[in-house]
């Protein structure tokens, strides 16, 4: 394996995570949306989504990717595979994160939504001020969780032609004739790329609880 | 579309074929996974340091590795030990290595939150080692985990959809080459969809059903 093949799967492992990156941008704020949705019992959308999230967490990746990129042109929508790929992931992981929202908005202490009706915030004061920052932490945990089982979905996408770092692995095994040492590096990037995740988790948590730790500024004026 | 159904429905015994595959494959992974995932847990609470350890990093690994690597691993590395399988031999294998980590690690998890005292009880009535292991610990063990255990199955099965990508002739693969070959893509892949749902619902439902029964014992 040459310094060009390595190159070659480190260019995959950018490919892969450019796209789970645009799958959490896009599909941790839909999970959020189809979570308020199902939350607020909205008629109609809530029971589409309730299904929505039923499916897809049946649904493998590989033959969701198929799906898309095939089913769509026939109706008449073109595209690309990495717009597919994104919209693959994204659709994937949006329903996994709509149930972790959701269990954080049907946990959230009733007193704290009845103080904030009681100090007269609406809706949308409300849960901007006041739910979102207290669910978002307490989500982060398994968002993060969720994350990384999205990362090891993304080979998926191999179905449809985009060269990540398993494909790329595979086909300079497959051009060296020697397949074992291209899929260990990339059993190696992978491990990486997963462990920066976590580690990026553990230390926002660290600053949270040393944030949580020292005197809140409030009690002073006491 | 009406066609498209038309055509998959027409081939039905190809999709048949496709689902017993899938079944087949991921029921005798889990059963397999879950036998050594017993194993790999009991290393893992071990008290010997360099076998609970070594145990740990193996877990680890597996844990940090997408499913479709591992598969090639086991189907295009393993040959340059000598160790050569067919397709659908190699896909088995590596759903059940792969998974064996994540059953050990939530058996672990269930096995830390058991009481203390139920494992005093066990050494002062004279349980020890592997009678301990299997009289004592396993039941509560199991009993505990069985939703996480459902829910590792149901990732079996939509796990079992990579091995598509090496030609082992599951579900996504049988609805694949209908799409081929009658380009029917919406009703092939619909058709798949909603079979992959309808056996996580009997999943599902299995999990409850069993669960109701560990209730009911307890």
């Amino acid at each position: 394996m040459s310094l060009l093949d390595f190159l070659a799967i480190l260019q995959g492992a950018g490919a892969t995570v450019g796209l789970s990156l645009s799958g959490i941008a896009l599909g941790v704020p839909l999970g959020l949306a189809l979570a308020l949705a199902r939350w607020g019992r909205v008629p109609i959308v809530a029971p589409i989504v309730a299904t929505y999230v039923s499916v897809m967490r049946a649904t493998p990746a590989v033959t969701l990717a198929l799906l898309i990129f095939f089913a769509l042109p026939n109706a008449g929508i073109e595209m690309d595979p990495v717009p597919t790929a994104i919209l693959t992931l994204t659709l994937n992981t949006a329903a996994f994160n709509c149930e972790i929202w959701r269990a954080a908005l049907l946990d959230f202490p009733r007193d704290q939504f009845d103080a904030s009706v009681a100090f007269g915030m609406g809706s949308r004061l409300r849960f901007l001020r006041i739910i979102l920052p207290q669910i978002a932490r307490g989500c982060l945990p398994a968002l993060v969780n969720e994350m990384s089982l999205l990362i090891k979905a993304s080979p998926a996408v191999a179905v449809l032609g985009i060269v990540d770092a398993t494909r790329a692995a595979v086909r300079v095994g497959a051009e060296t004739y020697r397949p074992l040492p291209p899929l260990l590096v990339a059993l190696v990037i992978y491990a990486i790329i997963v462990a920066v995740f976590i580690v990026a988790q553990r230390s926002f948590e660290r600053n949270r609880s040393a944030a949580a730790a020292s005197p809140a500024p409030l009690a002073a004026t006491a | 579309m009406i066609r498209g159904f038309a055509i998959t429905w027409a081939h039905r015994d190809q999709m048949l074929d496709g689902l017993i595959n899938t079944v087949w494959l991921s029921l005798s992974a889990a059963a397999l996974a879950f036998a050594l995932g017993c194993a790999l847990a009991a290393a893992l609470m071990s008290r010997a340091r360099p076998m609970a350890i070594s145990a740990r990093y193996l877990v680890d690994t597996m844990r940090c590795v997408p499913f479709l690597l591992f598969a090639y691993l086991v189907y295009y590395g393993l040959p340059s030990f000598g160790i050569r399988f067919t397709s659908w031999m190699a896909g088995l294998v590596a759903l059940t290595l792969y998974n064996a980590a994540y059953m050990a690690e939530l058996l672990r998890a269930a096995w830390t939150a058991l009481p203390r005292e139920l494992i005093e009880a066990g050494h002062a009535f004279g349980f020890a080692g592997f009678s301990l292991f299997r009289r004592i610990v396993l039941p509560p063990v199991i009993l505990a985990a069985i939703p996480m255990i459902g829910n590792q199955l149901i990732q079996i099965i939509k796990d079992s959809a990579f091995l598509t990508i090496i030609t082992v002739p599951e579900l996504t693969h049988q609805a694949s080459s209908i799409q081929a070959t009658y380009f029917v893509p919406f009703a092939a892949f619909v058709t798949a969809v909603l079979l992959y749902w309808g056996l996580c619902m009997v999943v599902e439902a299995a999990v409850a059903g069993v669960g109701r029964m560990a209730e009911a014992r307890r």
